[in-house]
């Protein structure tokens, strides 16, 4: 299963180009970038080309960063193909926590990443509708 | 004009008298205190072991000082001096690292209590035929039960309204009249500009006066407050440790706070070197309690910064007065009249794990109300990720200080590293409120 890097960031000006930074300067792509905004905080997600990576060096730079498992699932990039998706986890009644997704090749595919309560259980039921869960190598391939 | 005035003998006493009065109190306020093993052994310390040994009204500066760690380290009984069957009511005071203070009354101490609200409510010209509606908090802070006492003892009708609940506040003065109120300056503030919100303008209330105390404020402050409402406010000082309210209060001329001299010894000393301060001099206010037989206290260390105002009042008390509060010769910090010490804000972050070891405590206004902004830095080994368990976390760590300040601040999370580095002497408390 794919990770995302989370980071806990100040909910001011000049704190979020800090994080970019660090990752520039480890030569890490950003393939997809959500923040919530918490009033005086934010927790920043990152899909990244190597999590360990970006991990580590956010966290030797004095970010709280963690890793967290994500599902990553490959679309159809067309109307209804989100869809198709969601009616499955709403009938198993899989509440999904946070998500977000972007498109890899327009017309054609894209990636659908989400938070759930038990991500094992939710891959084992994609995968049995004959969704693709992106393994971690597939995903990093994708930059 | 005629002066109101509450117990004429005591109030008009002449000082030779009242000084007499003083000593005689004296010896039994020590007699008292030898009774508690805290000032047995303190007094010892300073060959003090009768009464009688005090020749003078001026060898109450040989008399050692008290403080509040004095109190704290003799909770919940060492200064006690009666039997418990005796005392009638206790207040106590949160304090750091769970150690409480705790102050004991009799009956007596009670009625002699009652009997000093009641000459300052008389003396602010209110009456009996006054609806007195008491806004402060009922239960150990003794605003409540103090002017509560006070007022029935004057006969005036008492609406126990105690803090909060603006909209029942103005309710309440409307449907019964309230003629005088009882409220922190920036309470009566902040119900001014709540009025509006229900449909009521000042001259549809029938209030008269307000008794204002509990936290420091400006001439200014007292000035507009009186003007909002169309009123006279009156300044109150006290503190739990000489029975709450009562201390000193201003007459009708407005003219600096008289203290009972008859109840308190009031000496003001220089902070630093403990000397006393010339007449006149800015210093701190040291008290001795003379009619409290359950927990007397010498010359007890207020911490709050005034001056004695020179001059006789026109309205002939003898007594002396305090100037306003200026402010503090500690760290407290007074949050809409509640006393906070930052070390009790430390003791409750630092129990907190998923919390850094850096924190700022931040005072604003918003609108006429203080805030308290908590800052604290989180822990990043101890981050998951998570941000729900983040909302958690801010809420339980402005839970854990409410139930220990007994002020809900608004917690704020920070990045590690963002805020001062606790070593030496980081300055941890920015006051941005505008200076009083």
């Amino acid at each position: 299963m794919a990770e995302q890097v989370s980071v806990f960031v100040d909910n001011r000006p000049g704190r979020l180009n800090a994080i970019t930074g660090v990752l520039r300067d480890r030569g890490i792509d950003i393939r997809a970038m959500t923040i919530a905004d918490h009033r005086d905080y934010g927790v920043a997600k990152l899909l990244v080309s190597d999590p360990r990576l970006a991990h580590r060096a956010l966290a030797e730079q004095g970010f709280a960063a963690a890793l967290k498992p994500v599902l990553a699932i490959a679309i159809e990039d067309r109307p209804g193909g989100l869809h198709e998706l969601l009616e499955i986890l709403a009938e198993r009644s899989i509440n999904v926590l946070d998500a977000y997704g972007f498109v890899v090749v327009p017309g054609q595919w894209a990636v659908w990443c989400m938070e759930v309560d038990d991500p094992a259980e939710a891959a084992r039921l994609l995968a049995a509708h004959g969704l693709h869960v992106l393994a971690d190598s597939e995903l990093y391939q994708l930059f | 004009m005629s002066v109101p005035v509450w117990n004429p003998a005591v109030e008009f006493m002449e000082r030779e008298a009242l000084e007499r009065l003083q000593l005689a109190s004296l010896r039994q306020t020590v007699a008292w205190a030898l009774k508690t093993p805290f000032y047995r052994r303190r007094l010892a310390e300073v060959g003090l072991t009768h009464p009688e040994d005090l020749g003078s009204l001026r060898d109450v500066r040989n008399l050692p000082h008290t403080t509040k760690d004095d109190l704290r380290e003799a909770y919940p009984d060492g200064l006690l001096a009666v039997e418990l069957e005796q005392a009638v009511r206790l207040h106590t005071s949160s304090g750091t690292t769970g150690m409480p203070t705790v102050i004991y009354h009799t009956r007596r101490d009670i009625d002699h209590w009652t009997e000093l609200v009641a000459r300052c409510i008389v003396a602010t010209g209110a009456t009996a035929g006054d609806v007195f509606q008491n806004m402060t908090n009922y239960g150990m802070f003794t605003g409540g039960l103090g002017l509560h006492y006070g007022a029935e003892r004057v006969g005036m009708l008492v609406i126990p309204a105690s803090s909060g609940n603006t909209g029942r506040q103005i309710q309440l003065m409307r449907n019964f009249q309230t003629t005088v109120v009882h409220a922190t300056p920036s309470y009566l503030l902040h119900l001014h500009s709540a009025l509006a919100g229900e449909g009521v303008t000042v001259d549809r209330l029938k209030l008269r006066k307000a008794f204002i105390g509990a936290e420091p404020h400006s001439e200014e402050t007292r000035r507009k407050i009186e003007a909002l409402f169309g009123i006279r406010a009156y300044n109150s000082y006290g503190l739990s440790e000489m029975n709450g309210p009562g201390v000193a209060f201003e007459c009708v001329y407005q003219t600096g706070l008289h203290l009972w001299e008859d109840a308190y010894i009031l000496e003001i000393i220089d902070p630093q070197t403990l000397q006393p301060q010339p007449e006149g001099a800015t210093g701190e206010i040291v008290m001795t309690t003379l009619q409290r037989q359950a927990t007397p206290l010498l010359r007890y260390r207020t911490r709050d910064l005034s001056h004695l105002v020179s001059g006789n009042c026109p309205c002939g008390r003898t007594h002396r007065r305090l100037a306003r509060i200026k402010g503090r010769s500690d760290d407290m910090l007074i949050v809409n009249g509640v006393n906070v010490f930052p070390s009790q804000i430390e003791d409750v972050l630092m129990k907190i794990p998923e919390v850094g070891t850096n924190y700022l405590i931040q005072l604003e206004k918003r609108g006429s109300l203080d805030r308290l902004v908590v800052k604290t830095e989180i822990y990043a080994k101890l981050f998951t990720g998570d941000p729900r368990t983040l909302d958690d976390l801010r809420e339980r760590i402005g839970e854990a200080l409410r139930s220990a300040i007994l002020v809900k601040p608004a917690v704020e999370l920070h990045e590690p590293g963002s805020l001062p580095v606790s070593e030496g002497k980081a300055k941890r408390v920015v006051d941005l409120r505008p200076a009083f």
